[in-house]
């Protein structure tokens, strides 16, 4: 297209746009490295002060560490159910698969509140309020069609002729399917898995609800939120960015494009 | 090979969905009828607190999906036609906000439109107002916080769809001599058509069920569905209404997911 003024109005009106949306994140970096001694805009000067009060208070290194340990049960038992399930219903002939492919997909659907509150009636009977492994149940649920998209698209893309060349040469079902399959496999696992932990460690709606006194990263961000607008959440918030950036990065080097799966 | 016609790798999938979402969902659901009447549901959209509930929802909703239209159409539209270089950088824009967690940015917009916050500073020093505008813990403030959320789920539909557009009936049209802007009104829109109605779909939805953004920036002032069933369950602890709340939320989500596929196909999924 030519630079016409139509098209300059354009551009400036998103550049501005652009603006907006990176607004939010050109004020958390500053602010996280402020001075002051409470919020202050532009900052009056540089100090890692934030940071040290987020590392030296146990409270925030336990809710780290909670958050990192749901992710990654979350991430594992994703992958384990969803894996399977979604071999089933790209490959599978069976009655009900429509039915369990929406199943599937649902808890992207149905809005996190109510999954919340359902859960938490349940988990309330059962006493698993508060443990880390109900969290992963629950955050499963919600990673569950992650999982089933990136496995379905990479599975509908797969050459099968492979697979069928590996048991012509007398491989055995298994075999195949760890030599060849799940090899092959591997860049759309790796996105799964790691969408399936970015889903758990910034999810706050059921952490509400089910982690109880114990902490998640998110929860605890949340409630210092509420009680006051301190600049330790800053710091804490680029530390969190930074942690998902690293796992997007991985994404990017070891996964399967995100716009790839998202055919 | 794995071709099983046997659904067994489904089953173990199949039943946590089962235990953790469709049968706490369903119980839940239930508590809604207890003593078989349907007095919460008369509650729930009878009574005027509460029907100004579900209307400031919905309201919120519709203006938050005309707002991101309005401003993410521009930028769909401008990463789809521009050279690879600045439409990475757009790509760039629009997703790392996307993929910053949202307690992280509402929390920014918190210090950005407080009563002495960013935004209300530079005004006033540089002369524009004299006093703060309030922008937190109102209308506003949840409007600005929700846009910024959902924007990019509409930009990206909306990309998508503008990649689409075959760029020889753009040249066609421009080689009978259409403006500019003709071109943009009768061949890039109608074509498009598609894309505008999965985003919007998409971000109505979404907004629909908001709980973050509306809770921190509303301040308890802008009251939505969802934190109205949060306070229920959490302070009021009365479940048969947060029940009654909750179908109707489902409902409502369920209808317009219907809706959309009835009338675009497969489009709203992509």
């Amino acid at each position: 297209m030519t630079r016409s003024p139509g098209r300059r109005l354009l551009a400036a009106t998103v550049g501005v746009i652009y603006f907006f949306l990176m607004l939010p994140l050109l004020v958390v970096f500053p602010i996280s490295l402020s001075s002051a001694p409470y919020l202050q805009f532009p900052p009056p000067g540089l100090s890692w002060q934030w940071y040290e009060r987020y590392l030296d208070d146990p409270q925030w290194i336990d809710a780290t560490w909670r958050s990192i340990t749901v992710g990654c049960g979350t991430a594992a038992l994703a992958l384990l159910l969803g894996v399977p399930l979604a071999f089933s219903l790209v490959r599978g002939r069976f009655r009900g698969r429509a039915l369990v492919d929406r199943l599937a997909l649902a808890p992207m659907i149905v809005p996190t509140i109510i999954l919340s509150v359902s859960v938490y009636g349940i988990f309330a009977k059962l006493k698993l309020i508060g443990t880390w492994y109900g969290l992963v149940l629950a955050h499963t649920v919600l990673a569950l069609p992650f999982v089933v998209l990136v496995l379905s698209a990479g599975l509908r893309d797969f050459d099968r002729a492979l697979e069928q060349a590996a048991e012509g040469l007398g491989a055995s079902r298994w075999r195949t399917l760890a030599r060849v399959t799940l090899p092959l496999l591997r860049p759309s696992l790796v996105s799964a898995g790691l969408l399936a932990f970015i889903s758990s460690f910034d999810e706050l709606v059921v952490a509400l609800f089910l982690a109880g006194t114990n902490m998640t990263l998110p929860k605890k961000m949340f409630d210092n939120i509420l009680m006051e607008i301190d600049p330790t959440i800053a710091a804490v918030s680029v530390i969190q960015i930074l942690l998902v950036s690293i796992v997007l990065v991985l994404i990017g080097r070891f996964g399967r494009g995100l716009r790839d799966s998202a055919r | 090979m794995f071709s099983s016609s046997r659904p067994w790798p489904a089953l173990p999938a199949f039943l946590l969905l089962l235990v953790f979402f469709l049968f706490p969902v369903a119980r839940m659901l239930a508590f809604s009828l207890e003593g078989g009447t349907l007095d919460w549901y008369a509650k729930a959209l009878g009574e005027g607190l509460y029907l100004r509930v579900m209307w400031n929802t919905f309201e919120i909703a519709l203006l938050v999906t005309a707002c991101c239209l309005l401003l993410g159409y521009p930028v769909g539209f401008l990463m789809a036609t521009t050279t690879p270089f600045w439409a990475t950088l757009g790509f760039i824009f629009v997703l790392l906000p996307l993929w910053t967690s949202v307690l992280v940015r509402t929390y920014a917009w918190m210090v950005l439109l407080g009563r002495n916050g960013v935004i209300n500073r530079t005004l006033m020093e540089s002369g524009l107002t004299s006093d703060p505008i309030p922008m937190l813990h109102n209308f506003s403030g949840v409007l600005i916080g929700m846009v910024h959320v959902l924007l990019p789920y509409m930009v990206l539909p909306v990309y998508g769809a503008v990649r689409r557009v075959d760029p020889s009936v753009v040249a066609a049209a421009a080689g009978l001599g259409a403006s500019t802007g003709r071109i943009f009104w009768r061949v890039y829109l109608p074509l498009t058509l598609n894309g505008i109605f999965a985003g919007s779909v998409l971000v109505f939805v979404l907004s629909l069920g908001f709980f973050i953004t509306p809770a921190l920036l509303g301040g308890g002032r802008v009251m939505m569905i969802a934190v109205l069933i949060e306070q229920q369950v959490r302070e009021a602890l009365n479940w048969p209404f947060a029940a009654a709340l909750s179908a109707v939320l489902l409902a409502a989500t369920l209808v317009v997911y219907a809706v959309a596929q009835r009338l675009g196909g497969q489009e709203a999924r992509s």
